[in-house]
Formats: structure tokens, C-alpha cells, sequence
């Protein structure tokens, strides 16, 4: 009786509500939060498919030998375990794409958000769009017959067919219009108040966009930064097809090397033997790049939080 | 100067310092902006002109092949894209707008858990497809058992792009009024009813770009495939939803993998297939958008 009772209260919001629950409403809420929970489902399968392989290797395999040695090669007799090359080359492709995007998409979106008059930007941002839609086979290919050969012809230095740098500036091209949009946003949500202040202080248009926009909006920009960056790093089209398939602990950027995301690629398109370590190496070089991602959108996210806070 | 609130009429006010510099930096930013935008325009010609030759019948009626490129075609893989990508709607796109339902229409935001799913579908977003290949391979293909099939293909593409599925949709609810939805409780009518007959149907524009950009990121995913059995050359349609398959992004990157010249042409053929069924589903989602799109 007590739900009765307190329906009787004046006052209460429940004090219009029909007493006797309604199931049909009650089954739909819940149909509909299990959909929700699918998506913690889905990183549960995440954590749970990348775990337990990833416990196995690290039975087989020393983790000192598989964090420090500088030589990788799972599928050779004997085969050796060092992640380090892969490291390196995700991280040497990640920042040729990174020097490539944050000049190229912080100018955009300064020039959209600042700069252009509002017919402008409702063209442009768009088209710049399309490059976030391109598929990342096509910059593959792209990098591969158009980009390299270009490269080769141009460049002083000798360049593999297979190399980091082309690679790395076409993946820098695909994550542009992340560093972009976001920052754009980023910048767009500053208040007019702090660029009239500006002005009224003098300020030409090149000093408020970058001493006072610029810094405004400084951890939105570093959000997408990041977020950039991640997704550079988990990038595996591009990589794969034009990055090489040699795990090559070098700095030369006209090398080949293998990624972190192109060997899982090329060891899972193979006919790799389930149960073997060989295969459970596939899960361990996945869950270090799960890792590594997580930990940049986590910073990324917390980011964003935090620039809200300030101007919502 | 009715309008020198805005910060573009404001310039008329600064200072005229060092107008060269100004002139120069401002230069320097379209420039950029043009250089992305060149890069795009380069890649498009490139790879039109690249597989103008091989645009014809035989890319869509002949089956794959790695032998002869003259008369290989990419059928088995354009069918195997209409059976994993239609496989991927009717599963993702429902769960989609019910968990964002859920989201905007019941879930209590000052619950934890509520907070803790939201996070997660943010977090979602943004691993890595490799990653997602790997649960598809792991869970879906080996511990459920459903192989390398079409069904398996579909459920991980939809597992990768529900979270924009989800997003769009909270988005699209999110802009219809408070109003509409007290009015229609406050005649009686119960929350799910208010739900289903007032706040989907004014949201419905926005759910479907939603789901059709949702969609065309699904069709040009290749990597996740190329981990769950797309990879091997199948010379015949899917015929159910337990067949093997391949798709066009993977057959492309099958025909880039081969050293013949001719491939690679037959390669540019299908990404210009490729990209414009995607040109084509884009501007059915932008043509929505501007059609049926509310503003209160």
C-alpha cells in the first residue's frame, strides 16, 4: 500500500501518476537499455578477446624480451619476439602524418572559423569532409601508384617502393579533417567578447586569432589532436598496403617497416594456425595497440570535459 | 555598421599595423585549407583516370580472378557488399536508435551506470577497426562459431560503426522539443507512446543521415574484414548468410596486392565503383537532411 500512499501526497510528482505499474512501458524501457548495453558488451568482448590470448603469449614468451628486444620476427625458426619495431614504426608513421595534419588542419580550421565569410565555410567544410569519407583502401592506393613514385622522383634520398613516408603524409591527409572539424568547433565556441576585447586593444586579426583565439581554445585543439593522432596510429589500410611488410627497427623514413595495426592485418589474413603462439601474437601486439589508443582518447575525452566546463 | 557585433566587421576596427604580415598570414591559412583540398582533387582525378579503361560491363559481370586481368570483374565482391552491408542495417540501425532512446528518453544521467555507458560509446568510437577485426575473429567467428561468413562480417562492421549509429540518433532526438513531448503526455498519453508517435517520427530525418553516413563507413571498411576470411579469391555470389564472401574494399586491396600493371587498373576500376556508391548514399543523407529537416 505504500505506493498508494504516497501517490495520495500532494505535492509529489508521482501524485498524478497512475498507481498500478504499466509492464508493457516497464518491458519496453528494458528492451530498449539492453540495446544500450550492447556497446559494454562490445568493449567487455573487446578486453575479453584480446585478454586471453594475450595471457597465453606472455606464458610462452618473456615480457622483457617482448618489450625490449629490437628484433621481430614471430613467423621465423627460431622466432624472435622484440615489439619494438613495430613500436617504432607506428610511431614514426604516426608523426609523419601528425607533422603533416596539425599545421595543414589547425590553418584550416583557423582560416574557416576566423577568416571565412559564412557562405565560405558552408562549402568548404563539407568538401573537407569528403576526405574523412574517403575509404582507407583508397588512400592505399593512392599512396602506393601515385604518392611514392612521386616521392621517389622528387626526393634526394634514396626511397624503397614500400616506405614510411608515404605512408605517413597520405595518413597525415586522411586525419586532417579530424584536426580540422573539432578544432574548428573548438574555436567556433570562443565568445565573441574575447576578440571585440581584442580588437579594442588594438589587436590586428592575425594577433587575436592566434594570441587570443588560438590559446582559447587550446584544449579542444589538443582534444583533436590526440584524437588525430590515435587515429592515425590504429590506422591500417594505408600502412599495410603501403608502409611495407618488414618489421625494420630504423629511423629512415624511405625504409620499409611494419606497423603495429599492418602486422595484425598481415598475420590475420594469413592462414596462421589457431592455438599456436604465432597466433596468440596477433591478440598481444593487438591488445598493446588497444592500450595505447585507449589511453589517447581517454586524455582526449577528459580534455574535451574539461574545455566545456568553461564556456557551457 | 549594423552588423559590427560580428567579428568579421570588427576587423574594420584594428589596427593597420603590419598589413603585409596580415595580408601573408592570412595567405598561408587558405593555402593550407587548398592544399588538403588539392590533395583530394588529385586522388580523385588520379584514380578516375587510373581506371577510366576498365569502367565497363565486365567489372560488374564477371567474377574475380588473379590470372587473366582482362577479364576479371569484381561481381561476387559488389553482391558480397549488398548482402554484408543490408545485414549491417537491419542489425545495427534498430539497436542504434533503441540505445539512443534509451539514452536521451529514460536513462537518468545522474546515474553512474547511465554515465558509464555514454563514456563507453564515446571511447567506442574511436578504437581502431584493426581492433574490432580482432573481436569479430576472436568472439564472433571462433567463440560463437559462426566462421568466416557473411553474418559474422556483418555483425562486426555493425558492432564497429553502432556507435555513430548511436550518436547521430541521440543527436536527432535531442532537437526535438521539450514541448512536443509534454504536450502529448500531458493528453494522456503514456512515455512510449509519446516516444513512438511524437519524438521518432519529428526525429526520423536526422536518425536516417545518421545511419546512411553510419552505413557508407561500414561499405568502404576493409581492415577488420581482411582479418575475418574476406580475403581469399571467391568466384561466386553469397547465397545466404552463412557464405563465404568477399567485399569490394577487400577485392581492391586484393588486385593493389597483385605485381601486374593490369591489376591495378582493374583496382582503380572498382574504387571508382566503390566511391560512387558511397558519392551516391551521401547525397541521399544530405538530400534528406535538407528535405525533411525541422527547425523549431
Amino acid at each position: 500500500m505504500a505506493a498508494r500512499d504516497s501517490a495520495t501526497a500532494p505535492g509529489t510528482p508521482q501524485s498524478l501518476a497512475r498507481s498500478r505499474p504499466r509492464y508493457g512501458e516497464m518491458a519496453i524501457k528494458a528492451v530498449l537499455m539492453l540495446a544500450s548495453l550492447l556497446s559494454i558488451a562490445t568493449t567487455v568482448g573487446i578486453v575479453v578477446s584480446l585478454l586471453q590470448p594475450t595471457i597465453k603469449f606472455f606464458g610462452e614468451v618473456s615480457a622483457v624480451e617482448f618489450f625490449t628486444s629490437t628484433n621481430w620476427g614471430p613467423l621465423f625458426e627460431p622466432p624472435h619476439y622484440g615489439v619494438l619495431p613495430l613500436v617504432s614504426a607506428t610511431l614514426i608513421t604516426t608523426g609523419i602524418a601528425v607533422v603533416v595534419a596539425v599545421p595543414l588542419g589547425l590553418a584550416a580550421a583557423i582560416y574557416l572559423s576566423e577568416y571565412a565569410k559564412p557562405r565560405v565555410r558552408k562549402i568548404f567544410k563539407p568538401v573537407l569532409e569528403v576526405l574523412a569519407g574517403v575509404p582507407t583502401v583508397v588512400f592505399g592506393f593512392f599512396a602506393l601508384s601515385f604518392v611514392t613514385p612521386l616521392l621517389r622522383s622528387i626526393m634526394p634520398f634514396e626511397m624503397e617502393i614500400f616506405n614510411a613516408l608515404s605512408a605517413g603524409l597520405v595518413v597525415g591527409f586522411m586525419i586532417i579533417p579530424i584536426v580540422a572539424s573539432l578544432s574548428e568547433d573548438a574555436m567556433a565556441a570562443v565568445p565573441n567578447g574575447l576578440r571585440e576585447g581584442s580588437y579594442a586593444l588594438g589587436a590586428s586579426k592575425m594577433v587575436t586569432s592566434l594570441r587570443v583565439v588560438l590559446p582559447a581554445a587550446f584544449s579542444g585543439i589538443v582534444a583533436a589532436v590526440i584524437l588525430a593522432i590515435s587515429r592515425g596510429a590504429g590506422e591500417t589500410m594505408i600502412v599495410f598496403i603501403a608502409g611495407g611488410l618488414k618489421a625494420n627497427f630504423t629511423l629512415d623514413i624511405g625504409a620499409a617497416m611494419q606497423t603495429m595495426a599492418a602486422f595484425i592485418a598481415a598475420a590475420g589474413s594469413g592462414d596462421v594456425p589457431v592455438g599456436t603462439v604465432e597466433y596468440d601474437t596477433i591478440f598481444a601486439v593487438g591488445a598493446l595497440l588497444f592500450v595505447m589508443t585507449f589511453a589517447m582518447n581517454y586524455v582526449s575525452a577528459r580534455l574535451v570535459r574539461k574545455y566545456r566546463e568553461v564556456y557551457e | 555598421m549594423a552588423v559590427l557585433s560580428t567579428p568579421r566587421s570588427a576587423v574594420q576596427l584594428a589596427g593597420k599595423g603590419t598589413p603585409i604580415k596580415e595580408r601573408l598570414f592570412q595567405i598561408a591559412l587558405l593555402a593550407s585549407l587548398a592544399l588538403a583540398l588539392i590533395f583530394l582533387v588529385a586522388l580523385l582525378a588520379f584514380v578516375l583516370a587510373e581506371g577510366w579503361p576498365r569502367i565497363d560491363a565486365r567489372l560488374w559481370e564477371n567474377m574475380p580472378s588473379i590470372r587473366n586481368p582482362e577479364i576479371a570483374g569484381a561481381q561476387s565482391a559488389i553482391m558480397g557488399t549488398l548482402w554484408v552491408i543490408s545485414l549491417t542495417a537491419v542489425f545495427t540501425v534498430p539497436t542504434g536508435i533503441a540505445a539512443a532512446i534509451y539514452l536521451e528518453e529514460y536513462a537518468d544521467k545522474t546515474r553512474w551506470y547511465n554515465r558509464w555507458i555514454e563514456l563507453n560509446i564515446q571511447n567506442l568510437a574511436a578504437i581502431p577497426s584493426i581492433v574490432y577485426g580482432i573481436l569479430g575473429l576472436g568472439i564472433i567467428a571462433r567463440t560463437i562459431g559462426l566462421g568466416f561468413s557473411v553474418i559474422t562480417a556483418s555483425l562486426t562492421l555493425g558492432l564497429l560503426v553502432l556507435p555513430i549509429v548511436i550518436i547521430a540518433s541521440r543527436e536527432a532526438i535531442r532537437a526535438v522539443p521539450p514541448s512536443i513531448r509534454e504536450g502529448s503526455l500531458a493528453l494522456g498519453a503514456t512515455q512510449w507512446q509519446t516516444i513512438y508517435r511524437q519524438v521518432l517520427p519529428a526525429s526520423i530525418p536526422g536518425i536516417a543521415t545518421g545511419s546512411i553516413l553510419a552505413l557508407s563507413r561500414a561499405i568502404g571498411e576493409a581492415a577488420p574484414l581482411i582479418m575475418l576470411g574476406a580475403v581469399s579469391f571467391i568466384r561466386f555470389n553469397p547465397d545466404g548468410i552463412f557464405a563465404s564472401y568477399t567485399v569490394l574494399p577487400i577485392q581492391i586491396f586484393n588486385w593493389i596486392s597483385q605485381s601486374r600493371e593490369g591489376f591495378h587498373v582493374l583496382a582503380a576500376a572498382a574504387i571508382v565503383v566503390l566511391l560512387a556508391i558511397l558519392l551516391l548514399m551521401n547525397s541521399v543523407a544530405i538530400w534528406l537532411r535538407n528535405r525533411y529537416q525541422k527547425r523549431w
